[in-house]
């Protein structure tokens, strides 16, 4: 499970560099946003509220020695399986909103999400 | 350690001094209705309970290997052994959760190994870390059969009535352990028509009681379930979850706290987060172990004794 999350992650980021050369232009029309990551640390989200542009990949990794899964406070996305120590689950937000979740193990550790819509309108919905 | 369980009305202090010796395993005595720890299980065992004793045994996170305590599988049949040592066998155990780390089946096959050759029938309540299998049904085959909803229940023994709650499911964004409605329903009809000179024994994962809602260490609506039990002359809450033992005494009702067989967490708001605590290798087992309760008819409280794997 982690190897598969891992190598989406990685796909995310290759596509996200391989936009590059194409042309500021076509970043502009928002192909492929830079993907974020979210550290666990602590039993805390860092960083706790994260602003991103629509379709952005978000990475969270564990790096506590305790088990955390994320769940979405209202199930706008499907929630990870449970993440033991490093490792990690990724979610592409393609629509834009504010997406508030939290640890379903610890639930009171929560975190937000504002998704912006891209300024060029391309790639919103 | 049983002369501090035995006193009613502990300060803060007191309360907070004990949860350093947390350990191993509580020791409870159900004595004229209300549970005694009796303190570690050695002493506890030294006191010849009379009337009837059952064990506590939570948080034993099978499959944790992390640097807390790489062997949590092994400090789990150390805790056994030192059960399967008293020189008299408790009636029964209850497991208060986190069996296992990530609930995964071999996980709960080794717990189920380990625990079993203690020879006592076990009652479980599930931990949040028991829930984690992807289509969560591990826990309940194994050992929901009997139980409602998410594995709540109750049962009879010599004299006393015992309710296993379940606090670790639908958890709430921001909130603490919670209990639910159905459960709690459940729980008001279970009680319906007892006598109120029942001795209750409630047990479940997290902590009923709020001991630091910054770390989660409470229970929503867990004063709802209290209230339900006001009319009880004898009621003992008995949790795991924060991996120490903390007591607390209020009106008719014991709230106590075991320690976990597999690592320890830190005393509230001592450290950053509640995560495993390392210490050094020679203090670990000083800070894990079990508890014995005895139920003694002719005393009001039940005793419980805190014993650590070492110490």
């Amino acid at each position: 499970m982690r190897r598969t999350i891992r190598s989406l992650a990685i796909a995310a980021v290759l596509g996200a560099a391989a936009a590059v050369p194409l042309g500021a232009a076509v970043l502009a029309a928002g192909e492929a946003a830079t993907p974020a990551t979210i550290t666990i640390d602590n039993f805390t989200f860092n960083p706790k509220g994260l602003t991103v542009k629509t379709g952005t990949t978000i990475t969270w990794s564990n790096k506590d020695d305790i088990p955390h899964g994320i769940a979405s406070t209202n199930n706008a996305f499907k929630k990870s399986k449970a993440l033991d120590t490093d490792d990690s689950f990724s979610f592409t937000l393609t629509a834009p909103g504010t997406y508030q979740y939290f640890c379903y193990l610890h639930p009171q550790m929560t975190g937000t999400i504002v998704v912006e819509a891209d300024a060029g309108g391309g790639a919103g919905h | 350690m049983s002369e501090f369980d035995q006193r009613d009305g502990l300060s803060r202090r007191r309360v907070l001094e004990c949860m350093t010796w947390a350990g191993t395993g509580v020791l409870w005595t159900v004595a004229g209705g209300v549970p005694h720890s009796l303190g570690l299980i050695d002493r506890a065992v030294a006191q010849e309970a009379r009337g009837f004793t059952f064990l506590q045994i939570s948080d034993s996170h099978v499959g944790f290997d992390k640097p807390a305590n790489p062997n949590a599988l092994g400090t789990l049949e150390e805790a056994v052994a030192r059960i399967n040592a008293m020189p008299t066998k408790p009636s029964f155990m209850i497991h208060t959760g986190d069996i296992s780390h990530l609930s995964k089946a071999a996980e709960f096959d080794n717990a189920d190994r380990i625990i079993g050759q203690a020879r006592l029938d076990v009652h479980y309540v599930p931990g949040e870390h028991d829930f984690l299998d992807e289509e969560r049904k591990l826990y309940g085959e194994r050992y929901g059969r009997g139980t409602k909803g998410a594995g709540w229940y109750s049962f009879d023994a010599n004299g006393v009535h015992f309710i296993g709650l379940v606090n670790v499911v639908d958890l709430k964004a921001g909130g603490l352990g919670n209990l639910g409605s159905d459960q709690l329903e459940w729980l008001e009809d279970d009680l319906k028509g007892r006598s109120a000179s029942t001795p209750i024994v409630v047990f479940a994962h997290i902590p009923l009681w709020t001991v630091y809602p910054e770390w989660g260490w409470g229970t929503e609506d867990g004063a709802r379930a209290l209230e339900y039990l006001k009319k009880f002359g004898s009621v003992t809450v008995l949790n795991g979850h924060i991996h120490q033992v903390m007591q607390k005494v209020e009106g008719n009702v014991t709230f106590h706290t075991a320690r976990s067989t597999a690592f320890p967490q830190p005393a509230p708001g001592t450290a950053p987060s509640p995560g495993p605590m390392k210490v050094a290798d020679d203090e670990l087992r000083a800070l894990l172990g079990t508890a014995s309760i005895t139920f003694q008819p002719s005393k009001e409280r039940l005793a419980i004794i805190d014993s650590p794997l070492q110490g």
